[in-house]
């Protein structure tokens, strides 16, 4: 006996289905299948059962406003992560908080095999949102879910008021649901609490350029405003790893300081003692002093000047000059000192000794010629003059050491104050912010 | 293994088992419910149709579980107050028979279990803990379905059944428990949540428009 072929492909392939409102008799599209429990009739604002194959009607609302239209229309696709999906639900929600309603939207998506998944979006920032396969551990102000520790946001009451095309749940309009934010950026892990279901999510936040280009949107997504609870910081890099980065450089620094003072010789070369007197220096203006030499290679040489100055300055025109090739270094270089007291209490400004460093000087026979001035209220004053050949500058390290400090300072300035933007929306302001709010409440 | 065939004492329909350990066919011609015996097949019941539903899954769908294949053999679809969802009776190429779920797309993959002391449906409450396996579950809902049909080979008799209470446990990773009190006697599954595309399905069904 022969059985037969057995059926060829079993059940009939689903399709969208087309069905009448029972109110209206408007034409209503099943696009997800079986999945819908709801369906909203865009014409007479009815909630039906989309289980019922009468589409008994549930619950039907008054739109307050006409103009709550989605940014993608309902049936509209698109590629989200790969895989396409396709609008079949639309919602607003929104929450009162200090007198102020806040209005966000929330998008069905569906995909046969791959089934539900949301989009939100509020005052243009838009997240990618699945329901949490994993069960979160929530400790009060924190979250743990996969191992990573989301941070308590903020927890309103959201209530639905406006709803268009199919739910894989129970919709109806005024609804309310206790809704807990916890933050993880660009990451947000929500729990939805009604009666005694608590259902957790997680989203992904979005740019509304990258809506517009999945869903092939014409136009420009509405522009973001403000910071959201889980944008991603425009600081990518880490800003305790920049500051790790900077003080390694800056211990670098230190130790190729340490390495080249090792290095440098330091070595004296000269250091003589003159005497300025303003009854002298009439007949003699300048003079040379004794004559010395710049062993090894070519080096730096500093030139030390020190004076007892006492609220007097002095001012040294100084000539390094090579006896063998007559190139000369000028320069002048002031010794000044002054203190004193007023109302802030004592001062003084100045030093009694300088010092300067002349970069590559070569190797060979040198000398000084020295013109002093000084303060004219100083009859006369000794000073002593110290050439040290081989020292280590250290000023371009200084230069090393800020050029790495203010980057790390900007980025990691403009990280606070990107953070904080993003905090004083939450239910813990920053200082500052929270002491502004408790007074706020004191009003009430 | 080659299995021998039958024929369905209603209709005379050729009935061949995929699984040497089938308790349960459904004739595909006729939709009557028979039970395997020492001899034959007796028909103890009759599958009403199923609903129309949007599971992508099928019998003969096969896939991947880990490094095994698998094939479906058999399904039970139950229907509780937020829809319904359907429990796939796979048989992995080792022989064993696991179940793979999908409600509305959230796909799990479970074996059944055996653990002592079991509560009683009615000791069960949310958020209570249990440890099996050294593995803590905790209770994360507690549904009442209906079995609504079946179609296929079922390793037990599963016809006659009206409410029924599953116990939903989940844990901080991808695993999870269900304790099912069709009978008396609680059953327990362990497994865990699957990725659709881990499980490289093939032999789907196709949406139209998809």
């Amino acid at each position: 006996m022969s059985a037969g072929a057995p059926p060829l492909s079993g059940p009939p392939r689903p399709q969208a289905k087309g069905l009448n409102c029972p109110k209206c008799g408007a034409a209503i599209v099943l696009r997800s299948f079986g999945q819908a429990q709801t369906v909203v009739c865009a014409s007479c604002r009815c909630i039906l059962d989309a289980k019922d194959p009468n589409l008994a009607i549930l619950q039907q609302f008054e739109a307050i406003t006409r103009d709550v239209k989605p940014l993608i229309p309902l049936g509209t696709r698109g590629k989200l992560r790969g895989t396409d999906y396709e609008v079949v639900g639309f919602q607003r929600r929104s929450t009162k908080v200090d007198g102020i309603t806040y209005y966000w939207h929330e998008y069905v998506l569906f995909n046969p095999y791959k089934g539900i998944r949301y989009l939100s979006e509020y005052n243009g920032h838009w997240n990618d949102i699945s329901i949490c396969k994993q069960l979160p551990m929530s400790e009060g102000t924190s979250a743990n879910y996969l191992g990573e520790i989301y941070k308590h946001f903020q927890t309103c009451d959201a209530s639905t008021d406006f709803v268009l095309g199919e739910f894989p749940w129970q919709v109806r309009v005024g609804e309310h649901a206790a809704v807990t934010d916890f933050v993880h950026p660009p990451r947000v892990l929500s729990s939805e609490k009604l009666d005694k279901e608590v259902s957790w999510s997680i989203g992904e936040y979005m740019y509304g350029r990258e809506i517009c280009d999945a869903f092939k949107l014409p136009g420009d997504p509405p522009e973001a405003m403000g910071v959201y609870e889980n944008q991603p910081s425009p600081i990518t890099i880490n800003v305790a790893g920049i500051w790790v980065t900077f003080a390694a450089f800056a211990v670098f620094l230190l130790a190729l300081m340490a390495a080249f003072d090792m290095r440098a010789k330091k070595e004296p070369v000269l250091q003589q003692t003159y005497q300025f007197n303003r009854a002298d220096a009439k007949s003699e203006t300048s003079f040379v002093s004794d004559e010395f030499v710049l062993g090894g290679g070519t080096s730096t040489v500093e030139v030390k000047t020190s004076a007892p100055v006492d609220n007097h300055w002095i001012y040294l025109n100084y000539a390094l000059i090579n006896q063998d090739t007559g190139q000369a270094w000028d320069f002048g270089r002031e010794v000044s000192y002054y203190h004193g007291y007023d109302n802030d209490g004592s001062w003084s400004e100045g030093k009694r000794t300088d010092s300067v460093v002349i970069p590559s000087v070569p190797a060979g026979h040198y000398y000084l010629r020295i013109e002093p001035e000084a303060d004219p209220s100083l009859p006369r004053i000794a000073y002593t003059v110290d050439v040290i050949r081989d020292v280590p500058v250290f000023g371009i390290y200084g230069i090393a050491f800020v050029a790495l400090l203010l980057p790390a300072l900007v980025i990691s300035w403009r990280a606070y104050t990107f953070e904080r933007s993003r905090w004083s929306e939450s239910d813990h302001p920053p200082m500052q912010l929270s002491s502004m709010s408790s007074s706020s409440e004191d009003d009430e | 293994m080659t299995q021998p065939a039958a024929n369905c004492p209603n209709c005379g329909a050729k009935i061949v088992f995929r699984w040497s350990s089938s308790v349960q066919i459904v004739c595909e011609y006729c939709k009557s419910i028979l039970v395997r015996t020492d001899v034959d097949l007796k028909k103890v019941g009759q599958v009403a149709d199923l609903p129309p539903d949007s599971s992508p899954i099928q019998i003969n769908t096969d896939g991947k579980y880990g490094n095994k294949a698998f094939v479906v053999v058999g399904r039970i679809l139950y229907e509780y107050d937020q829809g319904s969802w359907n429990e796939w009776h796979v048989m992995l190429n080792d022989g064993t028979s696991a179940w793979l779920s999908d409600a509305q797309s959230e796909y799990a993959v479970s074996f059944s279990s055996k653990a002592p002391n079991l509560p009683s449906a009615a000791q069960v409450h949310l958020g209570q803990q249990f440890t099996w396996n050294s593995q803590p579950y905790t209770v994360s809902a507690i549904t009442p379905a209906h079995y609504r049909g079946v179609e296929g080979e079922l390793p037990f008799q599963y016809w006659d059944k009206t409410n029924v209470t599953f116990v939903d446990l989940r844990t901080e990773s991808a695993k999870f428990a269900t304790l099912d009190y069709s009978d008396p006697e609680a059953a327990l599954y362990l497994g865990e949540f699957v990725e659709f595309d881990g499980l490289k399905l093939k032999n789907l069904r196709s949406f139209e428009g998809w």
